[in-house]
């Protein structure tokens, strides 16, 4: 089975009509369902949250089969997930688009399980020693996109569960769990 | 329906007579009635296609395409020239002929008795050229011509020769300039009449290619029949080529504006119906328009039609239900003649099977592939994919290298797990192709 760096591909990776966008219909839904699958499931194990349109992606083209997608086909399986709540385009002109393998909110969740994980109550971190700290290694939230990190913490201050303020050595803000 | 008056007439299934051989349409008129007033019991023709041929007047029911009649030209005695009169100025106009009958008043070449029968045109009809068309084609016998030997119908016109020599007339003063001047016209006129007769005899030459044409095919058919499995192949494959040859020549009395009139159209459209059905049969039950405007136009020799033509007579097809071909045009705009019985499902399920072969399923098929496996024209097979593609058999690869199309994978694999491949199934198949050949 083919591999991208140490990501396992499914075998229609190689089917050729998978890098063409189908007109009809019914077979066009059932291609998007794969591509959606195929891109969160790449994003997840690569860690990685923003595809740009106009760069090299690793799953958007096959060079085994010489194929690789369109930029209207790519725009297409996109715009599908960000019509799931599973991406969000960061520009107008839809070059950038922000994968949310996790939702907002699970995001949230997760971070409000690594600070009960690691006794962080009444503690404060900042946002930077969140994502690279030595407290998140080996978590989900290690390595995380600063975007979608302040978003989460956001949704969770508004729940009153953390408070966030500036920081006032450091342009990092700092982040006070309260659970 | 014919009755004990007149001949029942033949025709083909989607309603045009079938000629005579050597037969030819002269002219067509709508809404005509035939009477014959001297008896009462004489069944009523009322408001049919009226079609003169050089052999006979044949009335085709305008409702009811079963009943078609026809008057032999050799059972009429005399034609009588129409009446001019304020009468027939608004209305209906007649053409009265006398025909022979036999005693019980059944229409004979052979009969004793003589009645006089009245074709009643309705409408709007030109009583004049239908008049001189009818002349004509008695006058010229050409049903004797094709019973016994053709050719000799132009030897009666030869011989009623006008120009007879000026020997003995005086050639002097005016009036013998005056005379010079008339024996020039006349010169001229008859190397003019010589020279359309030249013209004549051609046409009948040409009769003479098509109907050696026919009398070939149908020897050719017979032998075929008669010892088919003992030829070989190759003298088979000749057979076939000179029929195929044979058939093109095709069409003796091609239906003309000039001889259907009005009823061009309806007219071409019923010849169309009858031609297609040899080439539809061989090209698999569909044929595209391109093909069969070539085919029809080769079969008709010189008297070709258009396109606009063409288009006209398929969209007739609809109107009246006799044919059992139609028009019908794809979503890309290509349009092709089918037999109504034809099924999108056999050519689907041929499709089917080619794109499983093992070939097919690592590299796809195009449209010229489908074509060659098929056996029909690229053009037709990439619609037939299109229409598989749109049913969700098949799905499309669009790349540098060109247009092909895959079996549809996408529905049979699972979206929960992408890894899945099921045990049977065409996906498995396909995993189990493409990776055997690395």
């Amino acid at each position: 089975m083919q591999r991208l760096g140490d990501f396992k591909l499914p075998h229609f990776f190689n089917y050729p009509p998978y890098f063409t966008l189908q007109p009809i219909r019914e077979t066009r839904e059932k291609q998007v369902q794969l591509w959606k699958e195929l891109i969160l499931d790449y994003c997840r194990t690569q860690k990685i949250f923003v595809i740009g349109l106009e760069e090299e992606f690793p799953l958007f083209s096959n060079p085994v089969i010489e194929r690789s997608l369109s930029h209207e086909a790519k725009e297409a399986f996109l715009s599908a997930l960000v019509s799931e709540g599973r991406a969000e385009w960061m520009d107008r002109g839809h070059k950038r688009c922000l994968i949310l393998w996790l939702r907002i909110q699970d995001w949230a969740d997760c971070i409000l399980r690594f600070a009960k994980d690691n006794g962080l109550e009444d503690t404060v971190m900042t946002v930077e020693e969140i994502r690279s700290g030595i407290e998140s290694r080996g978590t989900e939230l290690h390595g995380m996109d600063r975007t979608v990190l302040m978003r989460a913490l956001k949704l969770l201050e508004q729940k009153g569960k953390v408070a966030i303020f500036k920081g006032a050595s450091t342009d990092d803000e700092g982040v006070k769990f309260s659970l | 329906m014919a009755g004990r008056w007149l001949l029942e007439a033949q025709l083909t299934g989607s309603g045009r007579p079938v000629l005579h051989p050597g037969e030819v349409e002269c002219y067509t008129l709508s809404s005509v009635d035939i009477i014959c007033e001297e008896k009462p019991n004489f069944p009523p023709f009322r408001s049919g296609v009226l079609i003169l041929t050089t052999h006979r007047i044949l009335w085709i029911d305008g409702t009811n395409k079963s009943g078609a009649a026809a008057i032999p030209l050799g059972a009429v005695n005399h034609i009588y020239s129409p009446s001019k009169s304020i009468k027939t100025m608004f209305g209906k106009s007649k053409v009265r002929l006398q025909v022979s009958a036999t005693a019980d008043g059944r229409i004979d070449e052979r009969g004793s008795t003589a009645i006089v029968i009245a074709l009643v045109l309705r409408g709007k009809s030109d009583l004049d050229s239908f008049y001189s068309r009818l002349r004509d084609a008695w006058s010229s016998r050409s049903w004797e011509a094709s019973s016994s030997n053709p050719g000799r119908s132009d030897s009666r016109e030869n011989s009623s020769g006008f120009f007879e020599g000026s020997s003995g007339v005086r050639m002097a003063g005016v009036s013998g300039i005056l005379r010079k001047e008339q024996e020039m016209w006349e010169s001229t006129d008859k190397s003019l009449q010589e020279a359309f007769q030249d013209l004549n005899a051609l046409m009948s030459k040409a009769k003479e290619m098509v109907m050696l044409a026919e009398k070939m095919r149908l020897k050719l058919l017979s032998g075929s029949t008669s010892f088919g499995n003992a030829t070989n192949d190759e003298e088979a494959g000749s057979n076939q080529e000179m029929q195929d040859w044979l058939l093109s020549v095709g069409i003796v009395s091609p239906v003309t504006k000039e001889s259907a009139g009005a009823l061009y159209h309806q007219q071409l459209s019923r010849q169309l119906a009858d031609f297609v059905r040899i080439p539809l049969e061989r090209a698999g039950g569909m044929i595209a328009l391109i093909d069969v405007y070539c085919l029809f136009n080769r079969a008709r020799g010189t008297e070709l039609i258009s396109p606009e033509d063409l288009l006209q007579a398929c969209a007739i097809w609809e109107k009246f239900d006799v044919s059992p071909v139609m028009l019908r045009k794809f979503d890309s705009g290509v349009m092709v003649i089918q037999n109504k019985s034809h099924s999108d499902e056999e050519v689907l399920a041929k499709i089917k099977s080619i794109v499983l072969k093992s070939e097919a399923l690592k590299n796809g098929i195009s449209p010229s592939d489908a074509a060659i496996a098929l056996g029909i024209a690229p053009l037709m097979a990439k619609e037939h994919l299109l229409t598989a593609e749109s049913k969700g058999l098949l799905c499309r690869d669009i790349s540098p290298e060109g247009f092909r199309f895959y079996i549809n994978l996408f529905k049979d694999i699972d979206p929960n797990n992408i890894y899945l491949v099921k045990d049977h199934g065409n996906y498995q198949t396909w995993v189990s192709t493409v990776t055997v050949s690395g």
